[in-house]
């Protein structure tokens, strides 16, 4: 075990399903040459050469229509959004062809696409959003969020290895704060298996991402009031982990869903909805719901704080829930 | 009527802003016969309890929905088999038995009966009431169909759906046990502790046995906030819902519960003042005197006092449109009618509603004495609609029929103000004679009160409002009948 980061895990992870599998290759913008916008595929270049490690025009369409026709010639490629935000280009690909080819041709697509997403750090609208609720809305996709480096690196390697699309978005608020020992041999994690990140007694937060630390820290709050709360990271968003988050309700009965996505539509109001419907008997409270309102990330700083949800936010919206 | 077909019962419709009616009672069970037109059950929704009619004559062939359920408007009840339409009846109804969730609450169906009981006790047309103050329109807030849903005692009524399950599952009555959730209701952990504590042999437990050890039971505060600092007798081990030495505990039910809601919230809300005077009542008297027989041969009709003095209210309203208006966010509604409320005291003094005269302004003396004779029996039969109970812009409450000479009652919201009518008594009163000296009577005097909502109405009209009433009452003329 070596103490990694969690950009340090994904970039050791990648590497080493690079190195174990020829039929592994990245593209994307920068993840050559220069090593990638966040450095991720630093070195990489000189170690598989420039036709493993593509620098593609700035293109997303481009990066994931090629990624699609290599996943359906037996490659599999792994492609990198600069930033997750730009993924909206490469939309129709992944969702119209991607998403739909085996269901319609008996072909799989073993492609996994990389998004940095999240905010934090005053990347303004076009650099810090969280599309998973998007993409877990298509059949045929699958959408991983990692929270810690030990989940990084296991969940991509069960990513690149899942021959489906897989979309794998790694917070950019985690990449150099989270730092854990993660095992240097190769393992996988499965998907649609969640983590309890923190066992309690009275009330479940279900999130993922970075939100899980926020939650976390939130919880380390309520438990200096005698609240004990449970974090459970459902690490994929889809396939989600129905059961893992059923259960803990079933032993808290009031639950809090996280995230850092706006509220309308997000991930959140599913897992709310489906507790509503397989857990009623079991709640004693109201699923509370806390997400960034409906609009765009702000740039200023003072403006993202309020958008992103803060420990104090979860922590008070905690207490309600205590109180109730 | 019957046309070979069965005919669905639905809930009914009972009034614009109805949406739900929860099941007091079927009067009659499957298989028994009905005509159309006869009361099949008993519903109770947000504003009134009343009975449903068949809507055909025949059999009762299925009875849908269970005592206790809280379904929509619209909502199929029961099914009416036409007479002959025959044997089939009963049978084929495994499929279409009640959602299962509602099980449970087959059991506490008493309490739901007797809180529908509560209602219909008698408040004689003559005086709608000893009554107290201004009603909430409302028996209702119907409790809520879960398991054990009745329970409401502590704090709000609602029961969460885990703790009705798990109330369902070891049969405890949710309402014995202290709530420490918001606005007193029982939590999970509440029940779970309650039901950990164990039934608890009651006679067992010693007086002094364990006297603060005890109570873990209910977390916090299980006894009442008073709880005496020293070691209170008894309580120890018994229930933890805990009465008192010598106390009973008895539930609330949900026209209480409005009730109190509605009390609170407009004491809260207005600003009460009580203005009285005192009326002299000679001329209302003999004039009632001289009604009261042919009223009562030609129209079946008395004619009360409180006949008299809604009749001199209404038209003194006419003068003071704020004390018939309504402090409506920052604005100052005023009407061209009135619809005058009468508390109507119900069950021994227990409970009362307030039925709405509509325009009052256009009823002579006979038509408000009919009125309120019709809206009197009809409360004390359960056969207000919701509409009867809505929209009043006044309000007068009699609570002087046991003799009571002053009160000052609670505005009925969003209303601004009350007339209290009080006992009618005979007191030694200064009259000029007609040489203009100062000499004692005996006059029939009555008290009145205006509380009004100060934030609208200001003390000098108030008193001039209540000088007018005075006016009309002690000059009372026959051709103002």
């Amino acid at each position: 075990m070596a103490e990694r980061t969690y950009l340090q895990a994904i970039s050791d992870g990648l590497r080493q399903e690079m190195r174990r599998d020829k039929r592994v290759f990245v593209i994307g913008e920068d993840v050559g040459v220069y090593g990638g916008a966040f450095k991720v595929t630093l070195g990489f270049q000189e170690e598989f050469g420039a036709w493993r490690v593509i620098d593609a025009p700035l293109s997303e369409t481009a990066i994931v229509g090629g990624c699609t026709g290599a996943a359906l010639m037996g490659m599999r490629p792994v492609a990198e959004m600069q930033f997750a935000d730009f993924v909206s280009c490469a939309w129709d690909h992944l969702v119209t062809v991607a998403a739909k080819q085996f269901y319609r041709a008996g072909t799989p697509v073993p492609m996994v696409v990389r998004l940095p997403s999240g905010g934090g750090f005053s990347g303004g609208p076009f650099h810090s959003q969280n599309p998973e609720s998007s993409f877990a809305h298509i059949p045929g996709l699958k959408c991983v969020c990692p929270a810690t480096p030990e989940d990084a690196k296991g969940l991509l390697a069960t990513a690149i290895e899942d021959p489906n699309p897989v979309l794998y978005f790694e917070h950019k608020h985690l990449y150099r704060r989270l730092k854990a020992e993660v095992p240097e041999e190769r393992y996988t994690i499965p998907f649609g298996e969640a983590r309890t990140h923190r066992v309690g007694e009275d009330i479940s937060v279900i999130t993922w991402g970075a939100m899980v630390h926020t939650a976390d820290e939130a919880a380390e709050e309520l438990a200096k009031e005698d609240v004990s709360v449970e974090v459970v990271d459902l690490r994929t968003v889809m396939p989600w982990d129905r059961k893992a988050v059923l259960a803990s309700v079933e032993k808290t009965s009031k639950v809090l869903v996280l995230h850092e996505d706006t509220r309308t539509g997000g991930f959140g109001a599913e897992i709310a909805a489906t507790i509503a419907e397989e857990a009623f008997e079991s709640l004693d409270a109201p699923v509370k719901r806390i997400a960034a309102p409906d609009s765009p990330v702000p740039f200023s700083p003072p403006l993202e704080k309020a958008f992103i949800p803060q420990v104090e936010t979860v922590a008070s919206g905690l207490r309600e829930l205590a109180a109730y | 009527m019957a046309t070979g077909t069965i005919i669905d019962v639905v809930m009914p419709q009972m009034g614009v802003s109805v949406s739900e009616g929860t099941i007091v009672k079927w009067l009659k069970s499957e298989g028994e016969t009905i005509e159309a037109d006869e009361a099949l059950l008993e519903i109770s929704t947000d504003k009134v309890d009343t009975e449903v009619p068949s809507p055909g004559t025949g059999v009762v062939a299925k009875i849908l929905v269970h005592e206790g359920e809280t379904v929509d408007v619209g909502t199929k009840l029961a099914e009416i088999a036409p007479e002959g339409a025959g044997p089939a009846v009963a049978e084929p109804e495994p499929a279409v038995e009640p959602e299962p969730a509602v099980e449970p609450e087959l059991a506490p169906e008493p309490a739901t009966a007797a809180a529908a009981a509560e209602a219909d006790a008698p408040s004689s047309a003559e005086s709608p009431g000893p009554a107290a103050p201004a009603a909430p329109a409302v028996p209702a807030e119907t409790p809520a169909p879960a398991a054990a849903g009745d329970s409401s005692e502590n704090g709000k009524s609602f029961v969460s759906p885990v703790v009705a399950r798990i109330a369902a599952e070891h049969g405890v009555d949710v309402g014995t046990i202290q709530g420490t959730g918001q606005g007193g209701r029982v939590t999970k952990k509440d029940i779970l502790a309650f039901i950990e504590s164990g039934p608890a042999p009651a006679p067992a437990a010693p007086p002094e046995a364990a006297p603060t050890e005890a109570e873990p039971v209910a977390p916090a505060a299980p006894t009442e906030p008073s709880a005496q600092p020293t070691a209170p007798p008894v309580i120890a081990n018994a229930q933890p819902q805990a009465a008192g030495t010598g106390e009973t505990l008895e539930p609330m039910n949900a026209m209480r519960r409005g009730i109190a809601e509605h009390m609170r919230r407009s004491l809260d809300t207005a600003a009460h003042v009580t203005s009285a005077i005192e009326v002299d009542m000679s001329k209302v008297v003999a004039i009632r005197e001289k009604l009261k027989a042919s009223y009562q041969k030609d129209y079946g009709v008395n004619p009360t006092y409180l006949a008299f003095v809604g009749r001199a209210a209404v038209d003194t309203l006419h003068d003071y449109p704020w004390i018939n208006g309504e402090l409506r966010d920052d604005q100052i509604v005023t009407r061209n009618y009135v619809n005058l409320g009468i508390a109507v005291e119900l069950a021994d003094g227990k409970g009362l509603i307030v039925p709405v005269i509509k325009n009052a302004e256009g009823l002579n003396l006979l038509g408000l004495a009919r009125s309120i004779t019709d809206i009197a029996a009809r409360a004390r039969d359960k056969k207000l609609l919701p509409d009867d109970v809505q929209g009043g812009t006044f309000t007068i409450t009699n609570p002087g029929g046991y003799g009571t000479f002053h009160g000052t009652p609670v505005i009925s919201q969003p209303q601004a103000g009350i007339l209290g009518t009080y006992a009618l008594v005979k007191r030694p009163w200064v009259v000029q004679d007609a040489l203009g000296n100062d000499v004692l009577a005996i006059r029939p005097i009555m008290n009145i009160t205006l509380t009004y909502d100060h934030r609208l109405v200001d003390g000098a009209l108030a008193g001039r409002f209540l000088h007018d009433v005075r006016e009309k009452l002690q000059s009372w003329g026959e051709d103002r009948y």
